[in-house]
């Protein structure tokens, strides 16, 4: 597929100049243009295959959706330790020539989160808003080093970032038009990224560098295994203890190795990764996140320190004010859902004859045994244990606002 | 006793004017664990490709077409308790429902068992 690096590159250029109106009209136009894209090749392409996983088109590359089953990945994952392909994402970095001072004022204005604030070594949650407050990506940002030292991860930056795989051409396309000339902005497309999660991830994570062992939950740091330069934080999206690994594509294939040589790793597929996620409660970008719905509606205002809420600065900072102050429209809940079917996305949600909301994730939870969901209802009907119903297939089954996450959470926080 | 398979990946066995209806062993396995499985009630009458029943994995919500016309006279309520059931034994305690025959000669088009290992084969 030689013309595929080509067609990709003119993507962002295409949805930028589709937000300035300049280009197509149709959004749908965009998407059958990024449907027609070949389907690309991650590093560990040959890894997973060999690994006899069953290979499906997601984000733009080929993914491993299982192995054995999703039951038993999912049920490995909560068990003992779970190593997730996650290189699709967007690896970015930000440098400038003032140590960092620029890159903070300029992401603050794109991110509603305390950058300015991040200390070295750190994590944290975030997303980029659209001028109308609405989610246009939810990503992490971390502090790779101390500003204004030498010898950060990451050849200096003052941030490293990691955004969506499906929307990180979009990402890169709003960043490039609202960053300032003395910002330049990485993306490190050659760089994979590695999950591994699970209550045996500290443990299996130590057997290979040691020193992993001190950090704990949004911590990151710089580590070298055999020579080669890792980037690895106590982080993750499943609910568990764990980790997310930046690796050089060229060595991804070799710590894959490694740590599946461990008793406590088995590589697990796109489809656990789901239901893990829905189970921990943590929304997912496309599904129950998107331009239409806003941070305060997302529960999600844990993102937006107190300073950045009251001095504002960042695009979408007035919808958030005035949601702070009025309450959202409608809200992102959990549904507990009585009986065995499954409500999916997409199923429309009732009070009665009223029509309330739409479930945006939703299926079988194999730790809870039962059906979840996850959807937006309008902010009357949102209150916890609220008696709703679900239409699915011309049939109302009986939900309830439920709290989230359906399982506990269980990373390492600081003893 | 003979058995019928279709390129919706079912199989049908006609005894009599009875034809029991189920998912082969590759379609479960493309399926992954299902989780549910939502039958006919009894008395309800199909015609062939009408949707029959659905097929809920861990995955995704499938249907499965009523591969012949006819009746229902039965279906699988072990399949309520143990879903499951379809991964381990779909082509025989995993059946979804049996149905009253319409008309025989639907069945002349099937496949045969070795028609059909060829047929998945060439996928």
């Amino acid at each position: 597929m030689p013309e595929a690096p080509i067609r990709r590159l003119r993507w962002p250029v295409a949805a930028s100049l589709l937000r300035k109106g300049l280009a197509m009209t149709a959004i749908d136009d965009v998407a059958a243009l990024e449907a027609e894209l070949p389907l690309e090749a991650l590093p560990l392409d040959a890894w997973h295959r060999a690994k006899g996983a069953r290979m499906v088109g997601f984000a733009g590359y080929h993914m491993p959706i299982q192995y054995e089953g999703i039951m038993a990945e999912h049920s490995w994952t909560r068990e003992h330790a779970g190593l997730f392909d996650v290189s699709h994402m967007g690896q970015l970095t930000f440098s400038d020539e003032t140590g960092g001072a620029s890159v903070d004022a300029a992401l603050e204005t794109l991110l509603p989160s305390d950058i300015k604030g991040l200390k070295p070594f750190r994590q944290r949650y975030s997303m980029l808003l659209d001028q109308e407050g609405g989610i246009l990506d939810d990503l992490m940002v971390s502090r790779p080093g101390v500003p204004g030292e030498e010898g950060g991860a990451f050849e200096g930056a003052a941030i490293y970032m990691v955004v969506n795989g499906a929307t990180k051409y979009d990402d890169i396309g709003w960043m490039i038009e609202h960053l300032p000339d003395d910002v330049t902005m990485n993306h490190m497309a050659d760089q994979a990224l590695l999950a591994l999660q699970g209550p045996e991830a500290g443990e299996a994570m130590a057997a290979l560098i040691p020193e992993t062992a001190d950090l704990i939950f949004m911590q990151s740091g710089p580590f070298t295994w055999r020579g080669v330069p890792l980037w690895i934080s106590r982080s993750g999206y499943t609910g568990e203890d764990g980790f997310e690994i930046s690796v050089p594509g060229d060595s991804v294939a070799l710590l894959a190795d490694a740590l599946c040589e461990l008793p406590q790793v088995k590589p697990i597929g796109l489809g656990a990764r789901d239901s893990l996620r829905l189970e921990a409660g943590l929304p997912l970008y496309g599904h129950d996140l998107s331009p239409a719905v806003s941070t305060i509606g997302a529960d999600l205002g844990f993102a937006i320190q107190k300073r950045r809420r009251e001095e504002g600065g960042f695009i979408g900072h007035a919808r958030v004010q005035k949601e702070l102050a009025d309450g959202p429209g409608s809200k992102r809940v959990g549904l507990k859902i009585e009986g065995r079917l499954p409500a999916r996305e997409g199923a429309q949600i009732y009070a009665g004859d009223v029509l309330v909301g739409e479930v945006t994730s939703g299926g079988f939870a194999p730790s809870v045994g039962a059906p979840i969901a996850m959807g937006w209802v309008s902010l009357p009907y949102s209150a916890l244990d609220t008696a709703l119903e679900i239409e699915v297939r011309g049939k109302r089954i009986a939900a309830a606002v439920a709290p989230m996450p359906f399982v506990p959470h269980r990373y390492r926080r600081k003893a | 006793m003979s058995r019928y398979f279709t390129d919706e990946h079912e199989w049908i066995d006609v005894a009599g004017d009875i034809a029991t209806v189920g998912i082969t062993d590759y379609a479960q396995e493309q399926l992954g664990d299902i989780v549910f499985v939502e039958l006919p009630a009894e008395g309800t009458t199909f015609e062939k490709g009408d949707d029959a029943a659905v097929v809920e994995s861990v995955k995704a919500a499938s249907d499965v077409y009523a591969p012949i016309s006819g009746e229902v006279v039965e279906a699988n309520g072990a399949l309520e308790d143990e879903p499951a059931l379809v991964n381990s034994d779909a082509e025989e305690d995993g059946w979804f429902f049996k149905l009253r025959i319409a008309d025989a000669s639907e069945l002349e088009g099937l496949m045969n068992e070795a028609a059909y290992k060829k047929f998945v084969a060439s996928l």
